[in-house]
């Protein structure tokens, strides 16, 4: 596996835990859902917006760490 | 009720899918290759291809859909929002890349790299097929749900438009076209939406607790409650004129017994429709229904609220939500009753609390009845990486890393939209001006309460939408047939000629297909459908996707059964779920054989089981292992 396909399988990870911990808590506890953290908002708004926030976050994390970006490509194809 | 067409709305539409169908026919000219036609030449720059997908993904079912459970729903319909987001991250942490670097034209091109098997070729472009005609039933109803208020035909006239339209596009144009189509609409989808938004929380909320009456219980010259009104809550009254209205009992929250209006609509035998025991006429028809009975404090109205200040007003409020009851007749007549269902604004934002929620068993001790939410969760976060007409998509783009940053700028894109979908679904739900009878049209009718022009430009995106979405799918088909099918099933390799011709006659097919499903599922909320073409497709081939890029044990015949077990398994559980019972069949959904009506939990794995124990048993076999 690549570095790339390392780092993406990290931050898939992490992602994995996030929306488990999601569907998780609706199923078992869904009462927590009903707790007003932030803003007088409950937390199932919250944290719906939260997960896409989230992916959005993770992914632009990804585009940043990965090498092969356009000129790198160029780079390893001349390479080999 | 009865829809009258807009002229301003119709000459906004028609300007928009005529500049969309001139445009595709531009950009088309040059498509003549195969390349061409189905990747459009791999020559798509990254931010217009990422712009795009979003084009494709958010679909009729997300626009219509999504906004429509939202507003009959509440926070269940903001789920799918959730899910359907979440299984972008599938796609670009395992599966962009890899489907680049190993693929062509279609999804089994990338299935097919390694074994170069006929067998894979076929059933991955069979599984193709099927989840994209699945697809394409909600893409032809929200067609067809559209027209309807927007030109004043019937919903058959708009499935047919759409369906005569796309298969143009498609059989003069190929994926350049497709893909610019995808990203002018997906850019405008997400600017009118931003608009509609600000317009939503620029309003505010209004209580308007005498919309619909109340009374207390004791009244005279009731009607006998015979047939099918014996022993239901329900109290008619014959009114002057020859109308009758029905009032449901309810207990109030001192327990006392009062009286809510409840709207009745009953179909005869001949197909008359009566509206409240009277024909239904321009006069006579059921009333817009989406209205808050009361505000925090007392309040009449709150002015402009913010982004958090909108949920806090919804939260502390009471709103009239509307559930139905269907009775049939000795005659053949059936009546649907609508009634108020007086619901605390706190339940309308949480999973299963609604009172019409798919997912109440949340709430209860039995794990099983968990199981129907947990399973949908799952099929729309496997779901995404494994739809064709996405997976197709890849190959427009030149290389790995512009598979990369496309998928990235998709997930900005639809995250953002999905933001917004709560609030225009819980916007639509409390604007007065939803159509009780049918859940999608609650984004356009929102849009109505807010002015003309925007309905008619909501109106005339929503309806380019499917027309993208649409052409997406038909390429992805007619891509499977002559590529994958008609590709192997013939002897002699096929000329990029015969190909496209192929693809082009497949299109046709294909579409009058889809044209026919979406008159026969009208009925169905467009969104939903969709969820059970998540699952079909997450259980087909996710399965096979993901293990043969991670595991070295995969072998061609435990990607066949795979695919094929994933793919009946998911459709049958369909098929005999309860929801289907109810919604398509109009049985009792308790007569249903299956526990639940989302087969992901059970059939996505099976899928992944099946693959592992038919490598490990034919790896042994042929010494491959």
């Amino acid at each position: 596996m690549n570095r790339d396909a390392r780092i993406g399988m990290t931050l898939f990870s992490v992602y994995l835990v996030l929306y488990g911990g999601f569907v998780l808590v609706n199923a078992f506890a869904a009462d927590w859902m009903e707790t007003k953290p932030i803003a007088g908002v409950n937390l199932a708004v919250l944290s719906g917006f939260g997960l896409i926030i989230a992916a959005l976050v993770l992914a632009l994390v990804y585009g940043l760490l990965c090498k092969t970006g356009f000129e790198q490509q160029s780079d390893e194809e001349v390479d080999g | 009720m009865i829809y009258e067409a807009s002229m301003l709305a119709v000459i906004v539409f028609f300007l928009f899918v005529g500049f969309t169908l001139g445009l595709s026919f531009f950009l088309g000219r040059k498509a003549k290759s195969s390349q061409g036609y189905f990747a459009a030449h791999g020559q798509i720059p990254w931010f217009v291809n990422g712009v795009a997908f979003a084009g494709d993904y958010l679909s009729a079912a997300s626009f219509l859909g999504i906004c429509g459970m939202i507003a009959f729903y509440g926070y269940d319909g903001f789920l799918y929002s959730i899910g359907f987001l979440a299984g972008w991250i599938v796609a670009l942490f395992v599966i962009a890349e890899p489907m680049k670097r190993l693929g062509k034209f279609t999804f089994a091109d990338a299935l097919d790299a390694k074994f170069q098997s006929r067998g894979i070729r076929i059933s991955a472009g069979i599984s193709t097929l099927a989840v994209s005609i699945f697809y394409l039933i909600p893409q032809m109803v929200g067609a067809g749900v559209l027209v309807t208020p927007l030109l004043g035909f019937p919903h058959e006239v708009g499935v047919i438009l759409v369906g005569t339209t796309v298969i143009l596009i498609v059989v003069m144009a190929g994926m350049v076209s497709t893909t610019w189509v995808q990203f002018l609409k997906g850019s405008l989808l997400i600017v009118f939406s931003t608009i509609l938004t600000v317009m939503i929380l620029a309003r505010g909320f209004e209580a308007k607790p005498d919309a619909f009456a109340s009374r207390d219980a004791n009244v005279a010259d009731q009607l006998p409650a015979d047939g099918v009104w014996a022993d239901k809550p329900y109290v008619r009254i014959k009114q002057e004129g020859g109308k009758i209205a029905v009032w449901r009992e309810e207990k109030d929250a001192a327990g006392k017994a009062v009286l809510l209006e409840a709207q009745t609509l009953t179909k005869m035998d001949n197909g008359d429709i009566f509206i409240n025991g009277l024909l239904k006429s321009k006069e006579n028809q059921l009333k817009n229904v989406g209205t808050i009975k009361s505000l925090p404090e007392g309040k009449k109205k709150t002015g402009p609220v913010g982004l958090f200040g909108f949920f806090r007003e919804i939260q502390e409020s009471e709103i009239i939500l509307w559930g139905k009851e269907t009775l049939k007749h000795d005659d053949g007549s059936v009546t649907t009753v609508y009634y108020q269902q007086p619901t605390a604004g706190s339940d309308v934002l949480l999973t299963g609390t609604h009172p019409q929620s798919k997912f109440k068993g949340v709430h209860s001790d039995d794990p099983i009845n968990k199981l129907n939410f947990i399973s949908l969760m799952l099929a729309l976060f496997c779901g995404t990486a494994s739809l064709p007409h996405i997976l197709i998509r890849y190959y427009t783009v030149k290389d790995e890393a512009s598979a990369r940053k496309s998928t990235i700028v998709a997930i900005a894109t639809i995250g953002f939209f999905y933001v917004l979908t709560l609030y225009m679904g819980l916007g639509a739900m409390t604007s007065g001006s939803l159509d009780v009878t049918n859940s999608n049209m609650s984004a356009p009718l929102l849009a109505n309460s807010m002015g003309e022009w925007l309905f008619a430009v909501i109106s005339a995106i929503a309806f380019t939408t499917v027309l993208g979405t649409v052409s997406g799918l038909i390429i992805a088909s007619a891509g499977a047939v002559a590529h994958d099918l008609v590709g192997t099933f013939s002897r002699k390799e096929l000329s990029d000629h015969q190909q496209v011709r192929i693809a082009k006659i497949a299109s046709v097919v294909v579409g009058v297909i889809a044209i026919v499903l979406g008159i026969l599922f009208k009925e169905l909320n467009v969104g939903y459908l969709v969820g059970w073409a998540f699952s079909v497709a997450a259980s087909a081939n996710l399965p096979a996707l993901i293990m043969i890029l991670f595991w070295k044990k995969t072998t061609s015949q435990g990607v066949i059964t795979a695919i094929i077990v994933g793919m009946v398994s998911s459709l049958g559980w369909i098929l005999l779920s309860g929801d289907t019972f109810a919604k398509v069949y109009e049985l009792d959904a308790s007569e249903a054989p299956m526990p639940f009506s989302q087969p992901g939990i059970v059939t996505i794995p099976l899928g992944f089981a099946t693959l592992v124990v038919v490598s490990l048993l034919t790896g042994r076999k042929n010494g491959t292992a």
